[in-house]
């Protein structure tokens, strides 16, 4: 029994349905970890291309040294790092908020370098054309810029979404009870492995699938010449 | 001379070891229409572009109405110029440029309306009124709902123009607008420059390859080379009795 469900072991289609509640209760929590975990890189990806494109190399070096020492370090390092570190220190937070954190740091590494890309793309004349009619630095990055920058962002950052999806099971080792866990716990209790693992494996594809088709219809609804300003 | 809206003294650009312009010298009289005419790489644009305060200089000084573009007055002479300074400065100028560069997720109506709401001020009503007058001028008075991609190149050209306009620029600066035309658009976006020309006091400066538009509109021609100007005269002179060679060189090279 998980979660107050009790598996049926008669026949193996009798024991997939019994246990589908349970690997669905553990996909909920993939699907949390996976939105706020892209939530935290969205945000501190953005906050990470700003620094590293600060005209100060005061801060656009740290930015830069700091994102290459996440790219470049694996996520499970990062993750017991702050599950078993920030403790000590007497920050101690759930399990779950832990993962996501720390998905979404490692995340923001990358993320950082889409925004960068999508927002140099931007061609250089338009940042004339806004010169020469003298619209201000910041008018012209909110209203020309990123407006066009939004459609190249949007592909790529897609694909860090259904990263995220898949790097989730890595945050069963700090004990988050997510999808992978939960089948392997099931598994572990019933000695039957081949049917909670394979229904994890198909639920994940659906899952990316459906990730992925959402992205390339937001993709294909985007106008390529940037968001419209009414 | 002090009736000279433009004036170049000495200006010396260099892109890496490339020396673009050459201690160059260069006046443009209040309301004088001036075509510049020259090969490619004679640093035609970059007078534009300096102009435009897209590019800096060098050395020597720019001025503009009789005031320094790239300096500012400081208490031991000439420094270089503050982001407000230049901001001041180029609010006198407008530049229509080659590839167009209207902004491609804005209307017609708001690629014209949004500097002057949002640099110049002014309420959206009457931006609006006026981009209505100006499309009506270059002849787009029904596309101002419509995308830049939904119009042809010479629509989107005049689109420019406009929108140059919209900021009541007293110099109006022309980077080759047709030469990323198709041949058959070419004719429209001269007739509207040619309008323009005609019955308007604005001061215009024009890089272009229409040896016959720049003839019949200007008021001076300048051939220039190696980041000089070689010669300069009326289009009557420049074009039918070059005394310089090279000048001759580059016309019969144009013109068949």
């Amino acid at each position: 029994m998980l979660f107050g469900f009790e598996w049926d072991l008669s026949s193996p289609l009798a024991f997939a349905i019994s246990i589908m509640p349970i690997l669905l209760i553990g996909m909920w929590v993939t699907i949390q970890a996976t939105v706020l975990g892209f939530f935290v890189a969205l945000v501190l990806g953005l906050v990470f291309a700003v620094l590293k494109s600060a005209p100060s190399r005061f801060i656009s070096w740290p930015a830069t040294l700091i994102t290459e020492f996440i790219r470049d370090t694996p996520l499970l390092v990062q993750l017991f790092f702050l599950y078993y570190v920030l403790p000590e220190y007497g920050i101690v937070l759930p399990a779950f908020m832990t993962g996501a954190l720390a998905l979404g740091i490692q995340y923001s590494a990358y993320t950082s370098e889409v925004y960068r890309a999508g927002l140099e793309a931007v061609a250089k004349d338009q940042h004339e054309a806004a010169r020469a009619l003298n619209l201000s630095a910041a008018r012209t990055f909110t209203h020309i810029v990123v407006p066009q920058a939004i459609p190249r962002i949007v592909p790529a950052m897609g694909n860090y979404l259904v990263s995220i999806m898949k790097d989730v099971p890595v945050l069963s080792v700090v004990t988050v009870l997510e999808m992978l866990n939960v089948a392997k716990i099931v598994g572990d209790r019933t000695f039957s492995y081949l049917i909670p693992l394979s229904l994890v494996g198909g639920l994940y594809l659906i899952m990316t699938l459906v990730a992925s088709a959402g992205v390339r219809l937001l993709d294909n609804w985007l106008p390529k010449q940037g968001i419209p300003l009414k | 001379m002090s009736d000279s809206i433009i004036k170049f003294d000495k200006v010396v650009k260099r892109f890496g070891d490339l020396t673009v312009l050459n201690e160059l010298d260069f006046e443009v009289k209040r309301g004088e229409k001036v075509s510049i005419i020259g090969p490619s790489g004679s640093g035609k644009s970059t007078v534009l572009r300096i102009l435009m305060t897209l590019e800096g200089i060098d050395g020597g000084v720019v001025s503009v109405n009789g005031e320094p573009l790239w300096h500012e007055q400081g208490p031991d002479g000439l420094k270089p110029a503050s982001e407000a300074h230049l901001r001041k400065m180029r609010a006198q100028l407008g530049m229509v440029f080659q590839q167009f560069n209207l902004f491609p997720h804005m209307t017609v109506l708001r690629n014209i309306t949004e500097a002057p709401v949002k640099v110049l001020g002014m309420s959206k009503k009457e931006a609006r009124q006026r981009a209505e007058e100006l499309l009506d001028l270059v002849g787009l008075a029904d596309q101002s709902s419509k995308y830049p991609h939904q119009l042809s190149g010479g629509q989107q050209q005049r689109v420019g123009i406009a929108r140059a306009l919209a900021m009541r620029p007293s110099i109006l600066l022309f980077d080759e607008p047709t030469s990323a035309l198709d041949p058959e658009l070419v004719g429209e976006v001269l007739t509207v420059i040619g309008r323009l020309a005609e019955e308007h006091d604005l001061t215009m400066l024009l890089v272009t390859h229409e040896m016959r538009f720049a003839r019949e509109i200007s008021d001076r021609v300048c051939f220039f080379d190696q980041g000089q100007i070689r010669e300069e005269g009326t289009p009557e002179q420049l074009f039918t009795d070059p005394t310089e060679a090279r000048t001759r060189e580059f016309l019969q090279a144009v013109i068949d």
